[in-house]
């Protein structure tokens, strides 16, 4: 363990508890770095607990290459990720990657899906990879469930998935060997930057740390001003429904079902504008397991056990934010709505850059910067 | 293990029925539950993540443990079926088949 560098108790306060902030504590504490990981109680808006474990590559980074970049290197980068947390806690988050696929029900939705798979892979300085456009007979040779209204769909080779309530479950447990300082019930109320390091006024007392980096999830909202930093991100509600455990009979991810390791079959794949609020609306479930059942007519035989909402943390274009304050050196920001596709790259990759002192220039695509460009009238 | 009540054991009608495709019996009004028990059958399924062997526990449709197959469909609760003349209960083995 080394010592704190300057400006306080800590290397590193990162601020949040979730999968973000945990992948980054992991990362950072295997980089030798003193940290504290400072989060909320039990009831914090908490996307870790609620999101759809996929670890999903295909379809992302319209609009920004180095984003699908980003996301194909976590991918290619998961594998080990879960070999490490395994050798170390010994326990498996079930990271699978047979492949996914994204089936569409009408000849419209598959021509756009396509047009937006090749529009994607047109962009400059995009890194390309494998995916295909199938048919329906093409399809069901995969798939061999699908129901009659299913026309074909997109299939990425580089899709997966993992257990992530285990994922959040193992990082927590790996930071824990790793000696870092977890602070529950620690919600931070006020930053100051001030003697080279940053002072933190949390609900569990003071903190100090050298760096902190926000990883609060949709706090970091509130949070970034008060280090220079800007985190625009709004909730989007999606819901969730689980089946019984059945024996395995999905083999790949789809976008909208999947079956777990456990056996249980999601559910989910809906987008709401509702705030804060995670009332479950039984319209928007009944619609999407309708839809579900369209894609896969079996799973009407199937029990419903749980469903629940969860909140998205979103930016306006929907990229990630990773970002040093320049007023405030040593703020960091991190956000994204992929905490489970992208750990492996907070962890392995972000991380040390951290430790070491910097992002660099390959991540002024994510800065928050972009979102600072005047309206026109 | 499970004994009748004699005023029960004389006053009700005898349903026939089969546990794992073996000819069973039991008292009309039964649940399958109660006549899984009656047959001496107190393991009704293992479980679907460990494999560990449940039998029923709480006989009011609250703790899930009495899963068993009936005439054809899994996961079904054994507590909350009525026992009926010519039903098919199997012991389940881990998890439900989605098609059946």
């Amino acid at each position: 363990m080394t010592q704190p560098s300057r400006g306080g108790e800590y290397d590193v306060a990162v601020i949040g508890g979730g999968l973000v902030g945990s992948a980054l504590a992991w990362g950072l504490a295997r980089a030798g770095q003193k940290v504290a990981m400072l989060d909320e109680g039990d009831i914090a808006v908490r996307p870790s607990r609620g999101n759809f474990a996929l670890v999903w590559v295909q379809g992302k980074g319209l609009g920004m290459p180095e984003y699908a970049g980003w996301t194909k290197k976590s991918s290619d980068d998961w594998s080990g990720f879960a070999d490490l947390l395994r050798e170390q806690t010994g326990l498996d988050v079930a990271y699978r990657r047979p492949g996914g696929f994204m089936p569409m029900l009408s000849e419209e939705d598959l021509q756009a899906r396509a047009n937006t798979m090749m529009r994607l892979h047109n962009q400059p300085d995009m890194i390309r990879y494998p995916y295909e456009v199938m048919d329906r007979e093409t399809l069901r040779k995969e798939l061999p469930f699908i129901g009659p209204d299913v026309v074909g769909g997109t299939y990425c080779p580089l899709d997966g998935h993992c257990n992530s309530l285990r994922l959040l479950r193992t990082l927590h447990k790996g930071i824990g060997l790793l000696g870092v300082d977890y602070r529950p019930n620690h919600r931070v109320e006020r930053i100051e930057h001030r003697d080279g390091g940053f002072h933190m006024s949390t609900a569990g007392g003071e903190v100090r740390a050298g760096k902190i980096v926000l990883a609060a999830g949709h706090d970091s909202a509130r949070l970034a001003p008060m280090v220079g930093l800007s985190a625009p991100v709004r909730p989007q509600r999606g819901h969730v429904i689980v089946t019984e455990k059945t024996a395995p009979f999905l083999h790949h991810p789809t976008v909208y079902v999947r079956q777990t390791d456990e056996g249980g079959v999601m559910i989910g794949d809906s987008f709401e504008e509702a705030g804060f609020d995670t009332t479950l609306q039984p319209g928007v479930s009944s619609a999407i397991a309708e839809r579900a059942i369209r894609f896969f007519p079996l799973l009407g035989k199937l029990n419903v056990v749980r469903s629940w909402a969860a909140l998205r943390v979103l930016t306006p274009d929907g990229f990630p934010i990773y970002e040093e304050s320049k007023t405030a050196p040593g703020a960091f920001v991190a956000t994204c709505h992929s905490g489970v596709t992208l750990a492996a790259n907070h962890a392995l990759t972000l991380a040390p850059l951290i430790a070491a002192g910097g992002l660099g220039d390959s991540f002024t695509p994510f800065s928050a910067r972009r979102f600072h460009v005047p309206q026109a009238a | 293990m499970f004994r009748r009540l004699p005023e029960i054991e004389t006053a009700s009608h005898t349903v026939s029925f089969t546990i794992d495709g073996r000819p069973a019996s039991a008292r009309a009004g039964d649940s399958v539950t109660a006549a899984l028990l009656a047959n001496g059958v107190t393991a009704c399924r293992t479980t679907a993540v460990s494999g560990a062997p449940r039998g029923p526990y709480c006989m009011m449709g609250v703790c899930y443990d009495c899963l068993v197959t009936i005439d054809g469909t899994g996961n079904r609760q054994g507590c909350q079926v009525r026992v009926a003349p010519g039903m098919a209960v199997e012991t389940q083995n881990g998890k439900r088949e989605v098609e059946r």
